[in-house]
């Protein structure tokens, strides 16, 4: 089934810039939001075809599950709710012609790199999951890094709690 | 253990692909079927009447009138509906129920796809239903549904944590996130449950009330992300006629339908899979041939299954604070509690 995994991945290149593409040229701010699902799910199916099945679990589960749903929410009550409509600004030609500038300088930094680089095409051994080898390096030699975006956490969690309790 | 029957029996990979994919397919429409005419029978039991009679024996074809009244339904969508969204979310619902299937064991010979984080994935694939359900509520350009979406999805966000919390603990317990792996890890007698602390020396008597505990935040939060009586104010009739599927009939509506039956039986599979042992027989060896897991698996979800209609027609519905009250100041932190115990038991063991 060797040919089969060219046809997925460029299945999943296909959405992901198709989805993509909706979310920046999209008029309707919902749509963009709801083709965002589709990037994210298909950035998801990338890392599956790399073996690295639990970064791509753990994207549908926070990108989807908590990032998505919550600009969905944000979206929804703010377009139907109080009736006002997101919809993008008036760009002008300065912004229009830095944009351009930067793309520009962005895409032949890419394309040096693309040509210059010893793309390492290694065989790997076989893995079956990588959440043991995560798991075991997490606690042990990133358990500092581990603990402090932890902590991060906790702070964030406490800090919005304190602000939405606030009257 | 991990080799899927259909790759033993059938050499070439994609025919076993497909079949493997239609098999929870078959299974979901089936199961379907027999959940309506439970639920329709259960009611009906409940509320002393005799519930449908008319189409087959005592009214058992009366789920396949239902389902084919459905399909050959006009298919309405508002005007003022945002047309594509409307027409995707039923699709995106029912793909999400669907895609939980694929680490469901219904037997130690039949993972669909083998991949270790089952439970983690389980777990995360339902959030794409979350997306579903809003955006069927807000296509529809309809306030009732747009309410019942949203109050969805609090219900839905906030009772995942305990959930979670449950889920956490069992996998502490089993050491393993791949579903197959946890129900073998309970073979032999019912005491090997982890609702029982799994198996373990005679002091797991000690654990039992948290695993006991864990197994009820689990159950509880089950029905809420389910939209299940008392947590179904998404689709309180009383309040806002149907939630988010108010505006939608015909087939989209069986999908929505569908989406949620084959919910409920996911998350039914889950507590038996973690809590009641999966596909073991109760009674150690006897009756525990390959051909009768299968059979256990499917009669002990179809209990829970069983229990959470049942539900249905005993509770009233919880009001919107009791039920955030319920899932923050009662489910988490004695999830947290119990998930301390199961851990401390762990690393003592």
């Amino acid at each position: 089934m060797d040919y089969l995994i060219p046809i997925i991945f460029y299945g999943f290149a296909a959405m992901i810039l198709i989805s993509a593409a909706v979310v920046v040229f999209s008029k309707k701010i919902i749509y963009a939001a709801f083709a965002l699902l589709f990037t994210f799910f298909g950035v998801a199916g990338f890392y599956v075809l790399l073996n690295a099945d639990f970064l791509a679990i753990t994207q549908i589960m926070i990108y989807i599950g908590g990032i998505l749903v919550l600009i969905i929410f944000g979206v929804m009550l703010t377009t139907k709710i109080t009736g006002v409509d997101i919809k993008e600004g008036v760009t002008s030609k300065i912004q229009k012609g830095f944009a351009l500038l930067a793309i520009t300088i962005i895409g032949i930094t890419l394309l040096i790199l693309y040509s210059n680089v010893k793309w390492v095409t290694k065989e790997f051994p076989e893995i079956k999951s990588t959440i043991i080898p995560i798991g075991n390096v997490l606690l042990t030699d990133y358990i500092l890094a581990f603990e402090v975006a932890s902590v991060l956490l906790l702070i964030a969690i406490v800090g919005a709690a304190l602000i939405a309790r606030r009257k | 253990m991990e080799q899927n029957f259909v790759n033993m029996l059938i050499e070439n990979p994609w025919i076993a692909a497909l079949i493997i994919v239609v098999i929870p397919l078959v299974f979901v429409v089936i199961y379907a079927l027999i959940a309506i005419l439970g639920e329709l029978k259960i009611a009906s039991f409940v509320q002393e009447r005799l519930g449908p009679m008319r189409t087959g024996w005592k009214g058992t074809m009366q789920p396949v009138a239902e389902v084919v009244k459905l399909l050959q339904k006009e298919d309405i969508t508002p005007d003022a509906a945002d047309k594509p969204l409307f027409n995707l979310a039923p699709f995106l619902m029912f793909a999400a129920a669907f895609a939980g299937f694929a680490v469901i064991p219904f037997s130690p010979y039949f993972l669909p796809a083998g991949i270790e984080l089952g439970l983690f994935y389980v777990f995360a694939i339902g959030s794409l239903g979350v997306i579903g359900l809003v955006m069927g509520g807000w296509a529809s350009n309809n306030k009732y549904s747009l309410l019942g979406a949203m109050r969805s999805v609090a219900q839905i966000v906030s009772y995942e944590i305990p959930a979670a919390i449950a889920i956490l603990s069992i996998a502490t317990l089993s050491g393993s996130l791949n579903l197959n792996v946890i129900s073998d890890n309970q073979s032999g007698w019912f005491w090997n449950w982890y609702i029982f602390g799994g198996p373990g020396p005679w002091w797991k008597i000690l654990v039992i009330p948290f695993t006991l505990g864990l197994g009820l935040i689990y159950l509880i939060s089950t029905l809420a992300e389910t939209n299940r009586t008392p947590f179904d104010i998404p689709e309180g009739e009383s309040e806002i006629v149907a939630g988010y599927h108010t505006e939608y009939s015909g087939m989209k509506f069986a999908m929505f339908f569908f989406a949620e039956y084959a919910n409920m039986f996911i998350v039914a599979a889950i507590l038996m899979l973690l809590f009641f042992g999966g596909w073991n027989s109760p009674f150690g060896d006897f009756l525990n041939q390959w051909w009768m897991q299968p059979v256990w698996f499917i009669l002990k979800a179809f209990f829970w299954v069983f229990l959470t209609i049942w539900l249905r027609w005993t509770l009233p519905r919880l009001r919107v604070d009791q039920l955030m009250y319920m899932s923050w100041k009662v489910l988490l932190p004695w999830g947290f509690v119990c998930f301390f115990a199961v851990s401390l038991f762990v690393m003592l063991k």
